[in-house]
């Protein structure tokens, strides 16, 4: 049986009816067609999926859709302001914080939650921060580089 | 990958949550922050036709700083226990296990109850619970009961919660032993669960042990306080000799788990290893 939802994403508020059983990752690529999310691993460790809820970062593989009724959800897609980059997304830009590309919405908003409670974190702190994201591609060196950059432009 | 079909179900406060259980029976599980049931559901372990979300219940979250005790609501987040002033003055152990959970996402989201109402023998709960001599606060429709730590972790995802029950709070004594003491896990790469964890609380007078508890998770099908290690302290200055007599037989008495991370002499071993690092720390 459906369930009635009413969530907000990215600040535009979505009525949907949807089965108990979906994952909010699936409703926000497959309902409202926010693909930039991505389904990685499909089992909390990759973080490609990951998401803000009510300002949290939340891996959106392990969580229900009807879990998230009456809440505030960011995606990547929220992140840039009127065509202006979030500092994150500079930063990756500028440091070539990517090579394929598939971890990095996950990656950007961890790294805003980590920034959202540590303005000037420490490179340690970073790495720590970004412990539940994981890139196959780039060693994680320039995805350090990205976040001291947006760290710097934030301040 | 996706659960089976179910029915969701959102009572307003925990008396309507336990008529729902008993409602619903065995075909019902409890939803909290759904980091140990969903993975469960998607892998299609379990199948339950009822899923009851008590996440929005406010009665079961928050920490209260009592005279001789703690109470965490079972409804905490590991990220609020770890970061309370209270757990990390009273019982650093509990704190630091907190911290240690998966990652900043799942320590979000993931509640204390719901991860030991699962009882995975790899999750870093158990171990600093019994170390601290916790009591686990039940309700049921009979009213509420305490569980003794010691008699709560029955086995293998076992626990003494019955059917139609509800973990609402969990309950650390404020004791010496709790103010000093630690966790430390070798934490699997991926998932940070415990291949094998640790957690030490130790009371000291003059220089001598006057309470030790240590506990084991990760090691066993069920977690368990290690009372050879225990015996071999109390009484004893805590210092490196005490130590490595004390953990030179540890998990000695249980039966030690073995699969592809770490065989089970492997294990065995870094019981001790990381007994030895728990306790020289205090």
């Amino acid at each position: 049986m459906k369930v009635q939802i009413s969530v907000t994403v990215n600040g535009t508020n979505y009525q949907r009816e949807v089965e108990p059983r979906m994952l909010l990752v699936h409703f926000l690529r497959e309902e409202l067609s926010l693909t930039g999310t991505h389904v990685g691993c499909d089992t909390s460790s990759c973080g490609a999926c990951t998401v803000h809820l009510d300002g949290k970062a939340l891996k959106s593989c392990t969580m229900l859709a009807v879990q998230a009724n009456g809440k505030s959800i960011t995606t990547i897609e929220g992140m840039a302001t009127n065509g202006q980059l979030h500092p994150l997304q500079e930063g990756f830009h500028q440091e070539h914080g990517l090579q394929c590309g598939f971890c990095t919405p996950g990656m950007i908003m961890t790294a805003a939650d980590l920034l959202a409670n540590n303005s000037d974190p420490s490179e340690q702190e970073i790495r720590e921060g970004l412990e539940g994201n994981f890139c196959r591609c780039t060693g994680y060196h320039n995805i350090v580089k990205s976040v001291q950059h947006a760290a710097k432009k934030m301040v | 990958m996706i659960p089976s079909k179910l029915a969701y179900h959102r009572p307003n406060n925990v008396n309507e949550a336990i008529q729902m259980l008993q409602n619903y029976g065995d075909d019902c599980k409890i939803l909290a922050g759904g980091h140990s049931l969903i993975p469960v559901l998607k892998q299609r372990l379990n199948d339950p036709e009822h899923l009851v979300d008590i996440s929005g219940l406010t009665e079961l979250k928050g920490i209260r700083d009592n005279e001789k005790s703690i109470t965490i609501g079972a409804g905490t987040t590991h990220a609020e226990i770890a970061n309370s002033t209270a757990v990390q003055q009273h019982a650093p152990m509990i704190a630091q296990a907190a911290a240690s959970i998966g990652d900043v996402q799942v320590r979000n989201f993931g509640t204390i109850g719901g991860s030991i109402a699962h009882a995975d023998p790899a999750a870093d709960w158990p171990a600093v619970l019994l170390a601290a001599d916790a009591n686990v606060v039940i309700k049921n429709t009979g009213g509420t009961r305490e569980v003794d730590i010691d008699q709560f972790f029955l086995g293998l995802f076992t626990t003494a919660v019955q059917e139609g029950e509800i973990i609402t709070a969990i309950r650390i004594p404020k004791t010496a032993f709790n103010r000093n003491s630690t966790y430390v896990k070798f934490p699997h790469p991926a998932s940070r669960f415990a291949v094998v964890g640790c957690a030490a609380a130790v009371a000291k007078e003059g220089g001598n042990v006057t309470a030790a508890r240590v506990a084991f998770n990760g090691v066993s099908s069920k977690p368990f306080r290690d009372m050879g290690i225990e015996k071999g302290l109390k009484g004893n200055a805590l210092n490196a000799d005490t130590i490595a007599a004390a953990t030179k037989n540890a998990a000695a008495e249980v039966s030690v788990m073995s699969d592809h991370f770490a065989s089970e002499k492997y294990r065995r071993h870094l019981a001790g290893v990381y007994a030895r690092r728990a306790l020289g720390a205090l």
